[in-house]
């Protein structure tokens, strides 16, 4: 058995049947993991330092020498890598008195502070599969995100508590601003406009009030309150949707939770993207005290915008890059900001962001080529073991490395 | 999918009854569930209907790649999210504590699996569909996101 690290429901079932050079066939691994699965055959990076090939000391040296030079270093991605990596980035950070950052505050970093600091109440996903009565998905669209989100545990399958499912024993309610693979699916759906999804917190707490709601259809929102107010044991799944839209508005969602928790159990479960994204807030967490955006230049760790890869990447001089392509994922302006420092970037396959670095290390692709753990969306320590042998290091070695050397 | 109706619009209508049934209505049907062939209907194949003939040809083209229970896979859409595997009736009855509970199915006696990113369909003899007593169960179709299966 295989562990899949295409996104982070850490699908710990897949069979995979080798051949020369490739795989001869993968059982039960959905379409985006299979994708992943065949990267590792697919454009991988070699040493590079300023265009030119090296070997694998000599990038690593040169890494270190930036890293050491530098006097404001940033380090940046994180998501797609291994807890034991991100422990020894931190680390490292906290050597070079860097800054860190993941892509968490583009995305769902308000709302993981919150589950991960237990201001929002949380579950584990093998809980929802056993007692889940009605999952909500707010701004998400796991059809496509993370294809085996339903069969594994949120819809289809029967749990403890719910041998009969689906069929008879589950409801999925969708918001979302568009029509989604999983609207399909879905036994009642919510369209709002983009950015009216406080409009629509504001509805739902007056449903739940008992007062007639301001926003939608009354009658399908009185519906909704009716059915939420019956609920044994509810999941919410925001997506970055939901998170973008409230922006600086997340209260209302505390809000509504607490509201709904006054009536029946309803838990959340934030729906991020990379496999490890939730390992890296909440290892930060642990250390440091805050989930994302911290700098070790002073004696004690600090947070805050300026902290941000926004602001990192105008005022820092060099830039060590893993577990992520910010070139191809970041605004613009960021992302063209990035591309004008001195980068290192760390990666197992070709990126726009290897592409544009001045010194690229390759590494082993965790999950298929190197062992480690990493966090589930819930939060649940999945372990994985590499089924592919390999000479590259993985991410853990390289940055160990790095550390010995500054 | 295709309906008994478009077979029937794109057919002679001159009810010669060389088909051996009663009504051109009643070899559209048979055509739909593939125990007719166009080459049981011989007026077909006369030149003035070469356009009709063509144009059911292509509309006839996907039920043969059809199971037996009339089970159409489009891979090019499947997600491979494990939805039907997991919905299926028959594989929750085979495999329950594999399918049933949401992971890879653990028998050899289930329907549907997931193989290299996309759906593929096992054991057909089993399917709740099969045979001329088969039951009309659509667990699989109605769980499909991106309508990559679907029954003639």
């Amino acid at each position: 058995m295989a562990v899949c690290t295409g996104c982070s429901l850490l699908c710990d079932d897949i069979e995979v049947a080798l051949k020369a050079g490739g795989f001869d066939k993968v059982k039960n691994l959905c379409r985006k993991g299979h994708s992943h699965f065949q990267t590792v055959w697919g454009e991988r990076t070699g040493p590079v330092v300023d265009g030119q090939e090296v070997s694998q000391d000599q990038a690593i040296e040169r890494a270190a020498e930036i890293l050491k030079d530098a006097k404001r270093p940033l380090l940046l991605g994180w998501a797609n890598t291994s807890l034991e990596a991100q422990s020894v980035g931190i680390d490292l950070a906290r050597k070079l008195g860097a800054t860190i950052d993941d892509a968490s505050p583009f995305c769902q970093g308000l709302l993981m502070e919150r589950v991960l600091t237990g201001k929002l109440p949380t579950c584990t996903l093998d809980d929802v599969r056993n007692f889940a009565d009605v999952s909500l998905y707010w701004g998400s669209d796991p059809s496509n995100s993370h294809p085996r989100h339903l069969s594994r545990f949120a819809y289809y399958p029967r749990g403890s508590k719910r041998q009969k499912s689906y069929e008879e024993e589950r409801t999925m309610i969708v918001v979302d601003v568009r029509r989604s693979s999983t609207v399909e699916l879905a036994d009642m759906f919510f369209q709002v406009l983009p950015g009216g999804d406080a409009d629509f917190i504001a509805a739902v707490t007056s449903v739940l009030d008992g007062k007639i709601p301001k926003f939608g259809d009354k009658k399908r929102m009185i519906e909704l309150g009716k059915l939420l107010k019956k609920t044994e044991f509810g999941a919410v799944f925001p997506g970055p949707g939901l998170v973008q839209s409230l922006g600086g508005k997340m209260d209302l969602l505390d809000g509504l939770l607490e509201r709904l928790n006054q009536l029946v159990p309803f838990k959340v479960i934030p729906v991020v993207g990379h496999y490890n994204a939730r390992g890296f807030n909440q290892l930060l967490l642990d250390q440091t005290g805050f989930v994302n955006q911290v700098s070790f230049a002073g004696d004690k760790p600090a947070h805050g915008p300026e902290c941000s890869v926004v602001e990192a990447a105008r005022s820092c001089d060099a830039c060590l890059v893993i577990g992520s392509d910010p070139l191809s994922s970041l605004p613009f302006g960021t992302a063209g900001a990035l591309s004008k420092l001195p980068t290192i970037a760390i990666d197992p396959c070709r990126t726009l962001t290897t592409d544009a670095a001045s010194v690229v290390i390759p590494s082993a692709m965790y999950g298929l080529e190197a062992g480690g753990s990493a966090l589930r969306m819930d939060g649940v320590k999945v372990g994985f073991e590499p089924i592919l042998e390999t000479d590259l290091p993985p991410d853990e070695e390289i940055l160990r490395r790095l550390l010995e050397a500054v | 999918m295709v309906s008994a109706m478009e077979i029937y619009k794109l057919l002679p209508n001159s009810a010669c009854k060389e088909c051996g049934f009663s009504s051109c209505m009643a070899l559209a049907v048979a055509l739909l569930n593939r125990e007719k062939k166009l080459e049981d209907c011989p007026a077909l194949f006369d030149p003035k209907y070469a356009d009709k003939l063509k144009k059911l040809q292509e509309l006839l083209e996907p039920l043969q790649k059809a199971s037996e229970t009339g089970l159409i896979i489009h891979e090019e859409k499947c997600f491979g999210c494990g939805n039907c595997v997991v919905a299926c009736p028959v594989n929750v009855a085979a495999d329950p504590t594999g399918c049933a509970v949401g992971q890879g199915p653990k028998s050899d006696r289930v329907i549907l699996v997931v193989e290299d990113g996309v759906v593929k369909c096992l054991n057909v003899k089993e399917c709740r569909r099969f045979g001329p007593q088969g039951t009309q169960c659509n667990a699989c179709t109605a769980t499909c996101p991106s309508k990559a299966i679907e029954f003639v």
